[in-house]
């Protein structure tokens, strides 16, 4: 029988999803025996044309990692998806919108005049900027043109299955790879993760006080942070309560609160509008003036609840 | 639905608590007071149920803004304490509104109880007037980002 031919591709990312599958170390020898790669741009050579000489459906599944935030990745997803059989969505920007998708926050132009023209380390006498077209002495020369909002996979292309994370954790990866070789394989648009929070696995959970309440908050530099204790105890902002486990609590551990990579529980859409509601009732206020006194104290709500699910939001981006 | 400011009909989104406000928007109908056709009530057990993500999705859809009403502070929420969630909740997202580009006065948190139908009917007034003056939501609708 023929190996199953699989591909890799990434969009707006990191590298760090790459780099989570080169860190399956011995493990990936396994993939590579039972798969036949025929399409990875980060670690082997091959061209758009040859993916757009391969049969329609002919791969049995791509996983894509990284945000759609150009034309030309958009171009290469489409084209992907008709190739492959299953779209795997890998890691939490092609899940969410991940990083990138902070950038929704603003608008194109101010990103282009911080990155390229207002940065302060930035050298560019000639006020360069990236241009879609520009004339050249060889003719006019194309390049990928930054779209108005960052995009999750799934706001570009239909989308089989999601492997949350930042980056991606080995065993969820390896487990997602013997669940579409087997067959094995759970209603299409699932999450290969866990359904339950990270404070449902989170050791620190049986240190939260019977009626936690939270008066002011901090920034992890800000304080000392207790290596036992529950962040929100702490006044550290976790977002544990509204973030899918399966992560093996990798930050927690490093004594660092949850940064939400994982994105929402199933029912759940907007993991900051959730969030708001859980962190909210934990509030030590009863007044307008003592509840504002604590809304003060939390720095960049929109940035910090949705740090990887901007574009997933109810509002994807900041409206004008 | 015009979109220019002159003849703008706003609309407002109303999560209304069974116990007080809901009463009271109920007592306002059945004694014939009259509140622009502008607000679209919605029963809701208490105001602490009002998820954040409600107030998030009415704006993705379309609202040009959106009022809470529950049980008055301190004392009188059926739930003992609801009505203090809902006023957390309240004050965080009229932080973060405008970070995706929403003006926090079309957010709007009031205390209405099941006695009050006057009370009801001046806040949807005067809020409908407020909204009006400030004109259509920004949220284009049917544009998704991109």
């Amino acid at each position: 029988m023929a190996k199953p031919k699989v591909a890799f591709y990434w969009c707006a990312s990191c590298g760090g999803c790459e780099e989570a599958v080169v860190d399956l170390a011995e493990d990936i020898l396994k993939v590579v025996e039972a798969v036949d790669i025929v399409f990875w741009p980060c670690a082997l050579d091959f061209k758009k044309t040859d993916v757009e000489a391969m049969e329609d459906g002919s791969i049995a599944v791509t996983f894509i990692n990284g945000a759609i935030n150009s034309d030309e990745q958009e171009e290469m997803v489409h084209l992907i998806r008709k190739k492959s059989g299953l779209i795997v969505a890998f890691g939490a920007c092609s899940h969410l919108g991940g990083i990138p998708g902070l950038a929704n926050l603003t608008d194109k132009e101010s990103i282009l005049r911080a990155s390229y023209l207002t940065g302060p380390t930035n050298v560019n006498q000639e006020k360069t900027i990236p241009l879609a077209k520009s004339p050249s002495p060889d003719g006019e020369l194309h390049l990928p043109e930054l779209k108005a909002n960052a995009l999750a996979l799934d706001q570009v292309i239909d989308v089989d299955y999601y492997i949350p994370g930042c980056s991606v954790p080995k065993k969820l990866i390896l487990d997602a790879v013997t669940a579409i070789l087997t067959g094995n394989l759970p209603p299409k648009g699932s999450v290969l993760a866990p359904t339950r929070t990270n404070c449902d696995t989170c050791e620190r959970n049986k240190t939260k006080p019977e009626k936690l309440t939270i008066s002011k908050f901090y920034r992890p530099y800000e304080i000392e942070l207790d290596e036992e204790k529950c962040f929100l105890a702490q006044g550290v902002i976790c977002m544990g309560p509204v973030t899918r486990g399966g992560c093996d609590e990798r930050c927690i551990k490093g004594n660092m609160p949850c940064r939400g990579c994982f994105g929402p529980v199933d029912n759940v859409y907007d993991q900051g509008a959730k969030f708001i509601s859980a962190l909210a009732s934990l509030f030590d206020a009863k007044t307008d003036e003592e509840v504002q006194a604590i809304v003060d104290t939390i720095q960049d709500p929109a940035g910090t609840f949705y740090r990887f699910s901007v574009a997933k939001s109810y509002l994807g981006h900041k409206v004008s | 639905m015009s979109s220019d400011k002159s003849g703008f009909e706003p609309r407002i989104v109303a999560f209304l608590c069974n116990w007080c406000s809901y009463t009271g928007a109920d007592l306002a109908g059945t004694a014939r007071m009259k509140y622009p056709a502008n607000v679209r009530t919605i029963r809701v057990m208490c105001s602490g149920r009002v998820d954040a993500q409600f107030v998030m999705k009415a704006f993705a859809e379309g609202a040009d803004a959106v009022l809470i009403s529950g049980c008055h502070t301190p004392s009188d929420c059926h739930y003992q304490e609801g009505n203090f969630k809902a006023l957390r909740r309240y004050y965080l997202l009229k932080k973060m509104l405008p970070q995706f580009g929403i003006e926090p006065e079309r957010l709007r948190l009031e205390w209405i109880s099941a006695a009050e139908g006057d009370k009801f009917q001046e806040v949807c007034t005067e809020y409908t007037e407020q909204i009006k003056k400030l004109g259509p939501s920004p949220v284009k609708k049917g544009v998704k980002n991109g």
